[in-house]
């Protein structure tokens, strides 16, 4: 998910979602045999989310030639696959979007024989994920991450030396988060992520879909509507780095990106990254085949290729996100194997949490609710 | 002047494609053709008739087959509206139920209305701005009419995309307005203008306002002045000959402005989700909520066929109010 570098937004994409329907790289036909599968494999992945010097070393060792796509939400991927035919062999949805992709038969089960690299996998993880995606049957886990708290350590000290830093109450609890409503508050326009966060707060089950609970969760929200100025999923990058936002509930590697960005243009914020004390959502890219993939065996070869620990690695330090790769620990950079932003330390991991879907009911009410919430300034 | 240089451009291409349509229509295999009647003219005729039914007419009857069925998880996320009952039965299941809900949750009216209210003050800024442009476009000599009318196309040749990211730069805190209000030392705190109403008119007024000038442009630049001189010959100021005589000649290029400012601002989605606060609400955002946060393609169905249906049913009714009026006038 939010592979961040997105200067554009969601919107953008509803924009390319029509322009993309022209764009099919091959047309798949049923069931090639095992053997006779021509050396081409589409694959469709998040922007700036993978090392581009990976997919040349798999070309140049496969000589299977990449058509590479890339898209910017898990809701452009989820159109185009339930539309079908979407022609792509390897796709990455998030496992929140795979979970209810696989009930509608969106996927081809994995040949799990194909994937030897799949023993590098952090068991653990793996079982968070199993949540999504019974048996891991479906997808392998690309790379993972929170949703957390990004903020200006230096402008939250000045307004309130003793803020709650290391909690949710900083961003959720009125009395806290009305102080920094001038230095500006930023959330992610996700429903469900947002929501869960709530409930986690109020001591529930984040993946609570009773309505009584939604309903306590929008009210704690409402309540602090007045005090958050932008509700969207990627600006805030942009808004912590330049400092038109002082704190965003934003997704650990894109909080890392914006110290990056604002160190690139010299300015000397220090930006952070926390998972809270009550715990957060965690969420996991997976990497999946499409039931009508034409070309299912270079699919596996080049899943396979990326659960090696030297290219998962790569992709890591590239990328700025977590592999799930154990193996590869030992190859990713200090400075990001030593963030506890983007690997927990495992008494942090305890508190980590997977945001399941949820049924189309609960769905449309929590949407309902989340509207409430941002339209009710 | 004669030959074939005087005659427009686009008179032309008609002449060709009925020259070249009729040649068709008189050769041996048009013969059966003229049979059934069919003559150069209805061939001409045909071709905006054949491009509405492809590109309008058969996507309209997916999106409303799509809004009378089920939301259900599968590929594609909906139930299909037939299905063989048994060997001999054709079942055909038709669900209101998204239009009910429509009407039972009030978002649905609230955002309709909300986004009416905002193309209409869009539209009477983009008038209010626009036919001061276009009187001053026609009534300027040749030479730099063409070059003024040049300027209103030239955005069109940079992605409306870019042009709207533009704005965001221009708008927001540390932006080109803030900055330098700052540096002349008029404002201690940058004034928040970016995710406001304001930049939301702003952009759509900027955006649309060539869609305004062009019509009343090509209304203005045909109104034959004598009628002005005769007014003043009657005694009409400068001023009272502009509201009696240039206003109600331009009331038709008024009209077509401002529907072609009016329609496509009702389903704003661009402008408002990146100049915008999220919390306006507009149609066209909850559109994209059903659709992509939902995953309800029917009710997503539902609100866009409702949408065109409260937009085009009235546009009809005030042309056809329009050609009587105007037959009227004409008897």
């Amino acid at each position: 998910m939010r592979a961040a570098i997105r200067a554009a937004t969601a919107t953008f994409l509803a924009v390319l979602v029509l322009a993309g329907c022209g764009r099919k790289p091959s047309t798949p036909e049923a069931g090639p045999p095992a053997t006779a599968e021509e050396k081409v494999l589409n694959v469709y992945n998040w922007s700036d989310y993978i090392d581009p010097a990976v997919i040349e070393a798999f070309q140049k060792e496969t000589g299977i030639a990449v058509r590479y796509d890339v898209f910017d939400s898990n809701e452009v991927l989820e159109t185009k696959l339930l539309t079908g035919k979407s022609g792509y062999d390897v796709v990455v949805p998030s496992a929140y979007f795979l979970e209810r992709q696989v009930q509608a038969g969106v996927f081809r089960k994995l040949d799990k024989t194909r994937l030897a690299g799949l023993a590098n996998l952090d068991p653990g993880l793996q079982a968070s994920v199993a949540r999504h995606d019974p048996g891991n049957e479906h997808g392998v886990i690309y790379m993972w991450g929170t949703t957390g708290i990004g903020y200006d350590a230096d402008r939250i000290a000045a307004i309130m030396p003793d803020a709650p830093t290391d909690s949710w109450s900083l961003v959720l609890d009125p009395a806290v988060v009305s102080k920094f409503q001038g230095c500006g508050v930023s959330f992610l326009d996700d429903p469900t992520d947002m929501v869960g966060t709530v409930l986690l707060w109020l001591g529930k089950d984040p993946n609570s879909q009773s309505e009584d609970d939604l309903k306590l969760a929008e009210e704690a929200l409402l309540k602090i509507r007045p005090y958050i100025r932008t509700i969207h999923s990627s600006q805030y990058i942009e808004d912590l780095a330049n400092g038109e936002v002082c704190i965003a509930v934003g997704y650990s590697g894109d909080v890392l990106l914006a110290r990056d960005r604002a160190a690139e243009a010299g300015k000397e914020l220090d930006i952070r990254y926390v998972i809270p004390r009550e715990g957060a959502l965690m969420w996991f890219d997976t990497l999946a085949i499409p039931a009508d993939a034409a070309h299912p065996n270079n699919a596996h070869a080049f899943i396979d290729y990326l659960l090696r620990p030297d290219v998962a690695a790569a992709n890591s330090n590239y990328v700025n996100y977590a592999t799930a790769n154990t193996e590869a620990l030992a190859l990713v950079n200090d400075e990001l194997r030593n963030d506890t932003g983007i690997y927990p330390t495992p008494e942090v991991k305890e508190r980590l949490q997977p945001n399941l879907a949820k049924s189309a009911e609960f769905t449309r009410s929590l949407n309902r609710a989340w509207t409430r919430f941002v339209t009710g300034r | 002047m004669t030959g074939p240089g005087a005659v427009p451009l686009g008179q032309r291409i008609n002449f060709w494609i009925e020259d070249g349509l009729g040649a068709i229509v008189r050769s041996p295999v048009g013969s059966r053709l003229r049979r059934w009647g069919v003559t150069g003219k209805a061939l001409v005729a045909s071709v905006p008739f054949f491009w509405l039914l492809l590109f309008f007419l058969i996507p309209f009857v997916i999106v409303l087959k799509i809004s009378f069925s089920d939301s259900v998880i599968a590929m594609p996320p909906y139930q299909p509206l037939f299905g063989w009952a048994s060997e001999k039965v054709l079942e055909i299941k038709l669900n209101f139920g998204n239009y009910a809900f429509l009407i039972e949750d009030n978002l649905y009216i609230k955002a309709y209305l909300n986004s009416i209210f905002v193309a209409a003050v869009s539209t009477l800024l983009c008038l209010l701005i626009g036919y001061p442009m276009a009187y001053a476009i026609a009534r300027s000599n040749a030479a730099t009419r063409n070059v003024l009318l040049l300027l209103v196309i030239l955005p069109f040749w940079t992605s409306f995309l870019l042009r709207v990211y533009a704005w965001i730069g221009i708008l927001k805190n540390n932006g080109l307005i803030n900055n330098t209000l700052m540096s002349l030392g008029l404002i201690d705190q940058p004034i928040q203008m970016l995710q406001t109403d304001f930049a939301v008119y702003v952009g759509i007024v900027y955006s649309y306002l060539p869609f305004m000038i062009l019509p009343l442009y090509a209304n203005l630049e045909k109104m034959d002045l004598t009628l002005l001189e005769a007014a003043a010959d009657l005694g009409c100021k400068p001023w009272q000959a502009f509201l009696k005589v240039t206003l109600p000649l331009s009331l038709p290029g008024i009209i077509a402005g401002c529907l072609l400012v009016f329609i496509p601002a009702v389903g704003e989605f661009v402008i408002p989700a990146l100049l915008g606060d999220p919390g306006m609400l507009m149609i066209g955002k909850v559109l994209w909520t059903e659709f992509f946060n939902n995953r309800d393609w029917p009710v997503a169905s539902a609100v866009a066929i409702a949408l065109l249906l409260f937009l085009v049913i009235p546009i009809m009714f005030f042309q056809r109010a329009q050609d009587a009026e105007s037959a009227g006038v004409h008897k």
